[in-house]
């Protein structure tokens, strides 16, 4: 969370001395969102960890974690390999995109095992729930800038995202203490 | 097709997502009683209902801000549009939906009822150390 604040921060310094339609912001803003998604993609595999701890499955999870990133990685550049000019350029921006998909699965496989789980602890569910909304919003206005490259919502939704997530998570680290507990199939289930 | 498809399962995620978050910030309120002075301030005599959610947020945003509940709040009002839409299409459609919908309108009631009353208590407190300090 901390990196990605500090890659917003700088994102921020260059987007007010260069502009917004400049070409340093705009390599600069899909380099660093790559770099955002594989630090978010570990804060994932991190919740996992917290998840499954009495199971003991740390070492599977790291492997498997490393395994589905490079992955990801070969597959996004099959994709692009066929432009030779801006390679990596299109490397990052499919990467991201692709992580973004692959942080949605993710996530809402964390979920199912949350409520599977019975897992009580309200900050880590507060936690899941607002990195699967992040990744969810961002993964969609990806597809919707690839269906419909001009709409202009699609500028929106990734900043107001990414402002949503740090907030979401401080609040839920001020506001829920560490002892506090949910009934998460009250969460999860539509009937009480 | 793919870039539908990917849009049609993060909306899907997103919405879930968002619910569930939702119905988290409204779990951890429900336990939370509100207090007498509170009570009498927001004019709730009996149980809170969906229909007293808009004059109950009024109310909080007309109190000073304690701090760390904007967010919150924010979630919740977006929610309870949420579930008024969902009222207005699809409760005529499936009425066994209704219930279900009024329930959680009312968690977003007493909600805005628990975040009024911490703000009046935060209010008094406030008051109290101005006139102590005035003193």
């Amino acid at each position: 969370m901390l990196g990605s604040l500090v890659l917003s921060i700088c994102r921020f310094v260059i987007f007010m001395r260069s502009g917004y339609t400049s070409s340093e912001y705009v390599y600069f803003y899909y380099y660093s969102d790559a770099v955002d998604t594989v630090l978010l993609y570990s804060c994932i595999m991190g919740l996992y960890q917290h998840v499954l701890t009495e199971m003991g499955v740390s070492k599977y999870l790291r492997v498997g974690s490393i395994l589905l990133l490079g992955g990801t990685a070969l597959v996004s550049l099959l994709l692009v390999r066929e432009h030779t000019n801006q390679l990596t350029t299109r490397f990052v921006v499919e990467l991201s995109q692709n992580l973004y998909f692959v942080g949605v699965v993710l996530t809402c496989l964390l979920w199912g095992t949350v409520v599977k789980l019975r897992e009580t602890r309200t900050r880590l569910v507060q936690l899941v729930l607002a990195l699967g909304i992040y990744f969810s919003a961002s993964a969609g206005a990806y597809a919707l800038r690839n269906m419909a490259p001009d709409l202009k919502i699609t500028m929106f939704v990734p900043p107001l995202a990414g402002t949503f997530l740090p907030l979401a998570w401080s609040c839920t680290f001020w506001k829920i203490p560490e002892e506090a507990r949910l009934a998460t199939a009250r969460v999860a289930t539509p009937n009480r | 097709m793919i870039a539908a498809l990917i849009f049609a399962v993060s909306v899907a995620a997103l919405l879930q997502f968002f619910v569930s978050y939702c119905r988290s910030v409204l779990a951890a309120s429900a336990k939370a009683q509100l207090s007498e002075q509170g009570r009498e301030v927001a004019g709730i005599s009996g149980s809170v209902t969906g229909d007293d959610f808009r004059r109950l947020i009024r109310l909080v945003y007309l109190c000073p801000e304690p701090g760390g509940d904007r967010n919150a709040i924010r979630a919740v009002r977006a929610y309870f549009r949420l579930l008024r839409l969902v009222r207005a299409g699809i409760a005529k459609l499936v009425p066994a939906t209704a219930d279900w919908l009024e329930r959680e309108c009312e968690g977003c009631a007493y909600f805005a009822a628990v975040a009024l009353d911490r703000r009046i208590s935060f209010s008094r407190d406030l008051m109290a150390r101005q006139m102590a300090n005035g003193l």
